[in-house]
């Protein structure tokens, strides 16, 4: 199977999920039908979401606690299964894949960085970097010396025989990250990475992974409840509520032009930083974004994937 | 009063179930009964081969190890020597010998039942009436089946000593399993861990510290029911106690009874303190 290049990395067409649902199938186009449901206390968690990501862009979904944004980044590698809809990434339909197909390719094509971390407490920062390549069946010299050098990438040098306990948010969030940079994946899911850290770590942290990406130039999907946070990362960027995308766009688009009262709201006080001279700019202006090198992709990516081994 | 045309007994259809049992599967409990008494034996006379001083010496050793404490590691040392001043040592190694393979056999049927009861409802919804009516059921009643199936003896023993002593060790393992953290199963299963990978690498190491517990609370009913087991020829130190009892003797009877209590405290302090070394390290 041949991979264009320039074809977006991450496709998702119509995606529903639907949670409490009786039956296992519903019709979309039928409005009445929907609100019937919903009063049955079936939950819409996410409801007809389309979006692409192309490679090596940074996609950041925004939204409020209860939108529907974790739920749809779930769905991405089918942690939750979709309802409906079609997601494909790289040039592989996600939606179709069977219980084998699905481990494979989460072992090679994707990796994931939680709120919570999800680290193993009884293992150290090392073996919990290279967990992922155990997965895999890569053997232990070789995984643990990529996992070295994923440490050193995210600054966590001489942490390699703590464990996750001995760690302060911030470093176990490093860890993380080095647990997914390590796998080497084209795309990164990232469920609100720095949400639980205090302001002053979270911008730290948010300088750590542009400059990470500036190097290894990732597919990164990312999910914050901060506008700032998303302005600051997104190439592009989705306001998510009730289940629906009210928005897509550049975050300079949507501050601009909020397309609804809703996203007025969130962008108001945004909008004030990013004005005034004397606030400090938040804001990362977009200018400078661009002028960033372009996705270091040369080859499609199973090929790459072949010449690592 | 009860109308009596309504009696209905299951009491014989048993007793012909279990006449059934053992004329149909004799060779399987013959079979199981000698493998057993081997391991037992085998046990029995390593306990036994290995002298008095050695025990105490290994006893003060692994104390030490597991407390980093002078008076936590000589008191257990000094305790089991009371026993081989009551002049109870080889009935003691007796009564230990039956409470290890009691306890292995626990394991080795306990932690898969545990895991199953974990990873499916349905056998969970099985198993969950069954162990809830094997902890009411006095545990006298046990011994009777064994009694039956095995006659009388050491192997009976270890039998109804494995019925009455498994369930905490299956109901822990299972509950340890299930409380393992979402965030952590989530990660793995993200990062394509197969459902056995998940079990191995995940679900299993994080239970241990609660599967620990599980094997010492095991351990204590095992060797509660080892007196109980004396009364269709276990023997051991409940054999004394029983003795004592019949001949009204108190003062034999304490004895007895305090070594069973050494006995006790010395495995549930080793035990726990090894527990501790699951436990995921801390800051």
């Amino acid at each position: 199977m041949d991979i264009d290049i320039k074809k977006p990395l991450l496709e998702v067409q119509g995606l529903w999920k639907v949670f409490g649902l009786k039956q296992p199938d519903f019709d979309p186009q039928d409005e009445e039908a929907l609100a019937r449901m919903k009063d049955s206390g079936v939950v819409f968690a996410v409801r007809d979401v389309s979006f692409e990501v192309k490679r090596g862009e940074v996609f950041v979904i925004m939204g409020l606690s209860g939108s529907g944004k974790s739920t749809l980044i779930r769905c991405l590698p089918r942690l939750l299964k979709p309802t409906l809809g079609q997601i494909s990434i790289n040039g592989q339909s996600v939606s179709d894949m069977d219980e084998k197909e699905l481990i494979q390719f989460r072992r090679h094509e994707t990796a994931m960085v939680f709120q919570h971390y999800g680290l193993l407490p009884h293992r150290n920062v090392l073996e919990n970097v290279a967990f992922g390549l155990k997965l895999r069946g890569v053997p232990p010299s070789e995984r643990l010396e990529q996992a070295r050098e994923a440490i050193v990438q995210v600054g966590l040098e001489g942490w390699e025989n703590h464990y996750p306990a001995q760690l302060s948010g911030g470093m176990r969030q490093r860890v993380g990250i080095a647990r997914a940079l390590v796998q080497e994946s084209d795309l990164l899911l990232m469920d609100e990475p720095f949400s639980g850290l205090d302001p002053l770590i979270r911008r730290e942290m948010q300088e750590t992974l542009l400059q990470l990406q500036r190097e290894v130039h990732k597919t990164i999907v990312f999910v914050t409840h901060d506008l700032t946070e998303a302005a600051r990362l997104g190439d592009r960027m989705a306001v998510m509520r009730e289940g629906v995308f009210v928005q897509q766009g550049t975050p300079q688009e949507i501050i601009d032009n909020p397309s609804d009262e809703y996203v007025e709201r969130f962008v108001s006080d945004e909008r004030q930083f990013y004005k005034s001279p004397r606030k400090p700019v938040i804001y990362f202006p977009k200018k400078k974004r661009q002028a960033r090198p372009l996705p270091r992709v040369t080859a499609p990516a199973p090929l790459m994937a072949a010449e690592r081994r | 009063m009860f109308p009596v045309d309504w009696q209905f007994h299951v009491a014989p259809y048993i007793q012909t179930f279990i006449k059934w049992l053992i004329v149909a599967w004799g060779p399987f409990f013959e079979g199981l009964s000698s493998l057993v008494l081997g391991v037992l034996l085998q046990i029995e006379a390593f306990l036994k081969w290995v002298p008095w001083w050695g025990w105490v010496t290994i006893v003060v050793i692994l104390s030490w190890k597991l407390s980093h404490s002078l008076f936590k590691s000589i008191l257990p040392g000094l305790l089991i020597m009371t026993i081989g001043m009551f002049g109870l040592w080889e009935v003691a190694m007796e009564t230990l010998g039956i409470v290890i393979v009691a306890v292995l056999i626990s394991l080795l049927v306990g932690i898969p039942t545990g895991i199953g009861m974990a990873v499916s409802e349905r056998f969970n919804a099985i198993i969950m009436p069954l162990l809830d009516a094997m902890q009411t059921m006095p545990s006298l009643v046990y011994l009777i089946p064994a009694l039956m199936l095995f006659g009388l003896g050491k192997v009976p023993g270890v039998i109804a000593t494995v019925i009455y002593a498994v369930p905490p060790v299956i109901r822990l393992t299972n509950l340890g399993i299930r409380q393992v953290s979402r965030d952590v199963q989530e990660a793995a299963v993200v990062f394509g861990a197969s459902r056995w990978q998940l079990m191995k690498e995940v679900r299993f190491p994080l239970a241990m510290p609660t599967i620990m517990a599980g094997i010492n609370q095991t351990t204590m009913m095992a060797l509660s029911m080892v007196v109980i087991a004396s009364m269709i020829g276990a023997g051991g130190l409940g054999e004394e106690v029983l003795k004592a009892t019949n001949r009204i003797d108190v003062g034999k009877g304490f004895e007895a009874g305090w070594a069973i209590v050494v006995l006790a405290i010395v495995i549930d302090r080793i035990s726990q303190a090894a527990a501790q070394k699951w436990e995921p390290p801390k800051r």
